[in-house]
């Protein structure tokens, strides 16, 4: 057992001692400053640029950066649903896979243009080949997307009064060449080298030792997986995603998988302490994503090391955990690690599946989706923080009685408006989606896999992971209806563009503010007085709005467990 | 809006090239350049070494249960709850005929990982404890010393990754095939 915790500390260990040097290359990326890898990315920006037709020096106001990250998107859009609902007649297909039907395509594009990666298909039989490299293009640039995103704020934050917040096609491209794909190519070369497939061969054909013949799915998994974890995607090439010994073949992939989930969004926080030049306010914002992140993962580990009690019930020792659903190459210790790094991050890959965890485990795992800004996703999940942090100045600034300021910005009625309906907007559609599931049994009902509690638990994750742009399942449900894919189609368009287009029209009305040097009144945001002011806001929001639901499901389960 | 959509389809297709073309290609020409594929590859009688096999017959050591039989052309757990009565009531029969075909080991003995299916459906390993428990089994249908059958384990057994991360187990079908070549062997 102790080898399983010694993997885990490493793992989070090395992604620290990584995220902290790739923040200020990131950062410095952000500002136009050089780096060493210039030389061949200079040109190839130009080439991108020159035959986008686009300027990338032309300066955009956040309305402008909104309208053509929207504009974007809408695009990705349509083009995902041409693909998807035409593999059957498109190259690419050695396994004669099915075209989509127009509900699933829905879903399908929504999901992973949207970076949340929510799969009602399995990859094996409902994806040709040519299918799964769209879906790996929206997830370089869905990643890139929340990044600029991200670097479009962190300008907006800076010390000045202005409009000007840099050029939204630039950062994203920026984004996309300079930050993910050599990390992609890096990380994919490790993969080839450790048991991972990259062939365009169909299934292949064997027999066992015992005479059985079976099949086995292959396909281009290295590429796709390396940008999955990189962009915090998390939608996997094979239906059992990261516990598939073909996409995750050996402790060490897995170590390699955990750090890349968890890398960028880690180093856009140290990115922002360069950009703006406020370290100790990046480590403020580190800090308390981690003790967040630690209070979720520590019992969750605990939890799944004692195992079930139901099957210790039953006479037999778990001498590994709890084991149903787990892969014995990873162990529970590090599936354990892996399903809450998943979900605070919005990954929403798996190397277990999440239906057949203890239920203390599930709690925390919906917990870590409903706060979604511990670390968070690829860019956004600094933006579902910022948020946060515009509601604790706030407080803050009632509770001494001073003009709520940020950076030297005053916060006025109509940004604390805006940060309230972003801020309500995740556990409205997450409660009333869950609400809505519940009162419609003749869609629902025949989907659950599971009696009781349970079965709650798996429409409460299902709306909760679309919300939080997640993308993991209780995957017993059986979610490839109508119902499902359009409910959680709209829930993800939603949960995906209003989080971004709230923070940026904050930070650029902010902007354009004056700027007001700080003095002895102004409340200083980068102390851990602070840092436990945010966590506290946190902590209330999300345990005040979600504690109800929780109970219902997981929670209930737990004590119908127990003697 | 509409000064944006031209450079946005173009900046698409621009996109496209880069990662579904040139990227894949790289990673798939780095793939070709490798020999033997390292892992992926197939072994000389055709197995994939990653992939795990249905083993039901007494005289081999039986993999764990598993939600897709074994069949790699899907993949999948169980997803049932930790509480559901069927998913219990289906552990507690597979307990029962795990103590028919191994009538000398106690109830306690039995390790939770070979009565319950992974998550992939094709976990190619069990955990050392579940190989240990099937040997008294082994041992008397093959009439083979439970001591070298032991030795067989032993030898098979994979360490954490350096010594010190992750877990210790055994890969089921080259356990399986070395017992079969010490049998033809002996």
């Amino acid at each position: 057992m102790n080898s399983e915790i010694l993997g885990v500390i490493l793992m989070y260990v090395t992604v620290v001692a990584l995220a902290i040097p790739l923040g200020r290359y990131i950062g410095k990326v952000f500002n136009y400053e050089n780096t060493w890898i210039d030389k061949i990315f200079n040109p190839l920006d130009t080439l991108l640029f020159k035959l986008s037709g686009i300027n990338p020096a032309k300066e955009m106001n956040w309305k402008q950066h909104l309208v053509a990250m929207l504009t974007i998107n809408v695009v990705w859009f349509i083009l995902s649903m041409l693909v998807l609902t035409n593999m059957s007649l498109l190259p690419l297909n050695p396994d004669g896979n099915p075209s989509m039907s127009a509900d699933l395509a829905f879903n399908t594009s929504v999901s992973f243009v949207t970076n949340t990666n929510l799969q009602h298909y399995s990859g094996e039989t409902g994806m040709s080949y040519l299918g799964q490299l769209i879906l790996m293009l929206w997830q370089f640039i869905s990643a890139g997307t929340g990044i600029a995103i991200a670097a479009v704020v962190f300008m907006a934050m800076k010390e000045r009064k202005t409009e000007n917040l840099g050029n939204f096609y630039s950062f994203f491209v920026r984004s996309c060449t300079r930050i993910l794909l050599p990390i992609a190519v890096l990380v994919a070369t490790i993969f080839v080298f450790n048991g991972m497939p990259m062939t365009f061969e169909g299934k292949d054909t064997i027999v066992t030792v015992q005479g059985d013949t079976v099949q086995v799915s292959r396909g281009p998994v290295a590429a796709f997986v390396a940008i999955k974890h990189l962009g915090t995607n998390g939608g996997g090439f094979f239906g059992a995603n990261s516990a598939h010994p073909l996409e995750n073949p050996s402790y060490l992939t897995n170590i390699v998988q955990m750090v890349t989930q968890m890398l960028i969004t880690i180093a856009l926080i140290f990115a922002l302490g360069y950009v703006i030049r406020r370290k100790k306010l990046a480590w403020m914002i580190f800090g308390v994503m981690s003790v967040g992140f630690l209070l979720l993962t520590v019992p969750t580990i605990i939890s799944e090391m004692n195992g079930n009690t139901k099957i210790a019930e039953l006479g037999i020792q778990q001498p590994m955990g709890s084991m149903e659903g787990k892969e014995i190459r990873f162990g529970a210790v590090s599936s354990a690690y892996w399903s809450i790094a998943t979900t605070v991050i919005s990954t929403g890959s798996v190397n277990a599946m999440h239906d057949s965890f203890t239920p203390l485990s599930g709690v925390y795992q919906l917990l870590a989706m409903m706060i979604n800004a511990f670390y968070g996703g690829c860019g956004v999940g600094f933006l579902n923080f910022y948020i946060y942090i515009i509601l604790a100045v706030f407080i803050s600034g009632l509770m001494v009685g001073r003009t709520p300021e940020f950076l030297g910005k005053k916060i006025e009625a109509k940004e604390m408006k805006i940060a309230m309906l972003i801020a309500l907007l995740h556990p409205f559609l997450i409660l009333v989606g869950t609400a809505l599931a519940t009162a419609l049994p003749a869609y629902t009902s025949a989907s659950l896999s599971n009696p009781g509690f349970h079965g709650f638990s798996q429409m409460l994750y299902e709306i909760t992971s679309s919300s939080a742009n997640n993308g993991s399942g209780f995957e017993g449900l059986g979610d490839n209806t109508p119902f499902w894919n359009m409910a959680c189609g709209i829930i993800m368009l939603l949960a995906r563009y209003l989080p971004i287009i709230g923070p940026v029209a904050i930070a650029g009305i902010l902007a354009s503010k004056k700027y007001i040097p700080e003095g002895n009144g102004t409340l200083k945001t980068d102390t851990s007085t602070f840092g436990l002011m945010v966590f506290a806001v946190i902590a209330i929001v999300a345990a005040l709005a979600f504690f109800p639901a929780l109970t219902l499901g997981p929670i209930a389960e737990y004590f119908s467990m127990i003697k | 809006m509409k000064n944006n959509i031209v450079p946005a389809l173009r900046l698409t297709l621009v996109l496209l090239v880069l990662f579904c073309g040139i990227y894949t290609l790289t990673i798939w020409g780095i793939a070709k350049a490798i020999p033997s594929n390292w892992l992926f590859a197939k072994t000389e009688n055709g197995h994939y070494e990653n992939i795990g096999q249905l083993f039901t017959n007494d005289k081999y050591f039986w993999s764990r249960p598993s939600a897709v039989g074994y069949n790699a052309a899907g993949s999948g757990g169980s997803n049932k709850g930790p509480s559901n009565p069927d998913y219990l009531s289906e552990v507690k029969a597979r307990i029962d005929t795990f103590m028919v075909h191994n009538p000398d080991i106690k109830k306690e003995d039995i390790p939770s990982d070979i009565v319950t299916a992974s998550g992939s459906g094709l976990d190619p390993n069990i955990s050392v404890k579940a190989a240990e428990v099937q040997v008294k089994r082994i041992a008397k249908v093959r009439g083979i010393s439970e001591t070298t059958i032991r030795q067989i384990i032993e030898q098979q057994t994979e360490k954490p990754l350096l010594g010190l991360l992750g877990t210790e187990k055994v890969n089921v079908l080259n356990l399986n095939l070395a017992l079969d070549q010490f049998s033809n062997t002996k």
